[in-house]
């Protein structure tokens, strides 16, 4: 079947959030439950009815074309991007205007960006514990050995004391992710993390993920690296126009895609 | 299969010999083509009908001995230094403390006060750098009033109208950039703010003043600010034009430190938000150090304007530095030595204000983490 894309509807008049009651503080069974989730910017409709429920644990890799929405979508989860229609409950907590939800929420979700935004002025171990120390209020001793144990972990100790621009690209990727895993968060979110690498660079990230993948992490990852989903996603989800278009594990989707898109997608990232 | 090959690195070579040196350096810079050679000559020519007089004015010929003018007016050839050697108090330290020279031990030794309490900011490793900030900002001023006006101590008392010269350019500027620094801060967030009324109230703010000439602020901080407090109640020449230096000052360094956030990357303020940073976390830890850093250029050249715009406060009666200077020269006793008097007070400021800029130039380079964004 062939997806043409449908007649974008004009966005909401109120801008808030739907469902004005208070937000779901419950146990929900979902790390990330996305219901009817629509958005625009502008009169520009890029998000269109995303529903999507990741459960705890579950590895997930997002591809698709660029501007199909894939990091609008990732970015919606952590409120980088406000939604104009649908529900967003990430580890119960509703995403409203309400700014305590969004700061309970960015305390349990991390993210690595594309372009890394490692903060230039401080040092590894600072870019490391100024989070913990003023977002947790954690014991700066404490916040400093976390950092080196997840340094250690992320194969760098040794640069703790250095700028990120004293780094290659890899190293400072990898401080990254071990920034955001300071935080003990319960959701790490990627954004095409080796998008902007080297070639040579590329591996020494995907292991580091590997390696979270295998704790049991609950993981979004926005990538075209397939090799990696092949190797760690419990599915992959494929989007076009703002649109999931097919989601699927990984054997079915690389070796029995459903939709001619999602065929010629595949045929043209892999062909190379 | 073959047995595969080991490349060896060539080893690194010195470059060559003509490409270092101070001949290489002249031939490339000063002689380098034929436009190149004549400019450096006619430049060397001017330079030699400029310095030799000079110099001769200046030092070689110049009086400096005795106090009066008798002896610079039979030495017309050299400058008057003498002048300057007898109304160097008047000068540096205004009318009271010119006429009472017992007591200029009082401003020196709050300059001097200031100087060994700013000292231990510039060393790497002390430990109360923040504590010792503190005090210089809070507790610091009042021990510098209480020294340099008196009535606290019990001492003469020099009324403000009467501070002047150095020492009036040096309590105006420096105030006025330490005041306006936060509130440019203020300012320059307030601007970017996503709050209309905030955003609306730094624009129509900053541009009011930025829309103004300092001396007509001054003017109007002199005239206008009176007419808020009851009939009667003096209000503090110096005061007001402090309050009215501040003001102004606050525009021009929230515009250049809004130069410094717009350089800031969108994602240095995602990775802040992603990491849970609140507004004031994030402005504080990670962006205004940045945004500061970026700006120091053009903070800093506001601040070297301000020191020399001191000057206008004689708009409202007050004689700084070049007033002070100026008038001196007007007296009966030293008619005819202005120039003398002008240099001086430029060989001042020059002084301070490239001691300014040669340590923003420290800063930055200090500053530098091998980052471009």
């Amino acid at each position: 079947m062939t997806d043409t894309p449908p007649p974008p509807p004009t966005p909401p008049v109120a801008t808030a959030a739907t469902t004005p009651e208070a937000p779901a503080t419950g146990n929900s069974e979902y790390s990330i439950d996305i219901r009817g989730l629509n958005k625009w910017y502008g009169s520009f409709h890029v998000l269109k009815d995303i529903n999507l429920q990741v459960s705890k644990g579950e590895r997930i890799v997002i591809c698709g074309p660029s501007g199909s929405g894939k990091s609008t979508m990732i970015r919606c989860i952590n409120r980088l991007e406000e939604h104009q229609e649908g529900t967003i409950i990430v580890d119960g907590v509703e995403l409203t205007n309400d700014v305590k939800n969004i700061d309970t929420v960015r305390r349990e979700v991390g993210m690595v960006f594309q372009h890394f935004n490692l903060f230039p002025h401080l040092t590894v171990l600072e870019n490391c514990t100024l989070a913990p120390i003023w977002v947790r209020k954690t014991p700066k001793k404490e916040a400093i050995a976390t950092a080196m144990q997840y340094l250690e972990r992320v194969r760098i100790p040794e640069q703790a004391n250095k700028y990120p621009g004293q780094l290659s690209g890899g190293q400072q990727q990898r401080v990254a992710i071990a920034r955001s895993l300071c935080m003990n968060p319960r959701i790490m979110l990627f954004d095409e993390p080796t998008s902007a690498l080297d070639p040579e660079m590329i591996s020494e990230v995907l292991d580091t993920m590997i390696d979270l993948a295998e704790t049991g992490m609950t993981m979004l990852c926005v990538t075209h690296e397939m090799g990696f989903a092949k190797q760690v996603a419990d599915r992959v989800i494929f989007m076009d126009y703002g649109e999931i278009v097919e989601q699927a594990p990984p054997e079915e989707f690389f070796n029995n895609p459903k939709h001619d898109r999602t065929q010629l997608f595949l045929s043209q990232i892999l062909a190379h | 299969m073959n047995e595969l090959l080991t490349h060896t690195r060539l080893p690194d070579r010195a470059p060559p010999v003509s490409e270092v040196g101070i001949v290489h350096w002249a031939k490339k810079h000063l002689f380098g083509s034929v436009s190149n050679t004549i400019m450096t000559l006619v430049s060397l020519y001017i330079l030699y009908l400029l310095i030799p007089p000079l110099v001769n004015w200046a030092l070689l010929k110049a009086n400096i001995s005795g106090t009066d003018r008798s002896v610079c007016d039979a030495n017309a050839a050299g400058a008057c230094w003498t002048f300057i050697k007898v109304r160097f108090n008047q000068i540096m330290f205004g009318l009271f403390y010119g006429s009472h020279p017992d007591q200029i031990w009082r401003p020196v030794l709050a300059f001097f006060m200031l100087v060994g309490l700013l000292t231990p900011l510039f060393i790497e490793k002390f430990p109360f750098k923040g504590m010792l900030g503190g005090f210089i900002l809070l507790v610091y001023p009042f021990i510098a009033f209480a020294l340099i006006h008196g009535a606290w101590l019990g001492l003469p008392v020099a009324e403000t109208r009467e501070w002047g010269g150095f020492l009036l350019t040096f309590v105006l500027s420096s105030i006025g950039i330490v005041a306006a620094l936060p509130l440019g801060i203020l300012l320059a967030l307030g601007r970017r703010s996503e709050l209309p009324v905030i955003r609306s109230f730094s624009i129509f703010y900053i541009e009011l003043w930025r829309g103004t000439p300092l001396i007509t602020v001054l003017f109007m901080a002199s005239v206008l600010l009176p007419l808020f407090f009851p009939a009667g109640v003096e209000f503090d020449k110096v005061l007001r034009a402090l309050i009215g230096i501040t003001m102004f000052q606050s525009a021009y360094t929230a515009e250049a430190i809004r130069g410094g956030l717009q350089a800031i990357p969108k994602g240095q303020f995602e990775a802040a938000d992603a990491l849970g940073l609140s507004y004031w976390k994030k402005m504080i830890f990670i962006v205004l150090p940045q945004a500061l850093k970026i700006s120091i250029p053009g903070i800093v050249n506001t601040f070297i304007e301000l020191f020399k715009d001191t000057s206008l406060v004689s708009i409202i009666g007050l004689l700084d530095l070049l007033n002070m200077a100026q008038t001196a020269s007007q007296s009966i006793e030293w008619k005819g030595y202005d120039t003398e008097a002008y240099i001086f007070a430029a060989f001042i400021f020059w002084i301070f204000c490239y001691g300014i800029s040669r340590y923003s130039q420290n800063l930055e380079a200090k500053l530098d983490r091998g980052h471009r964004n």
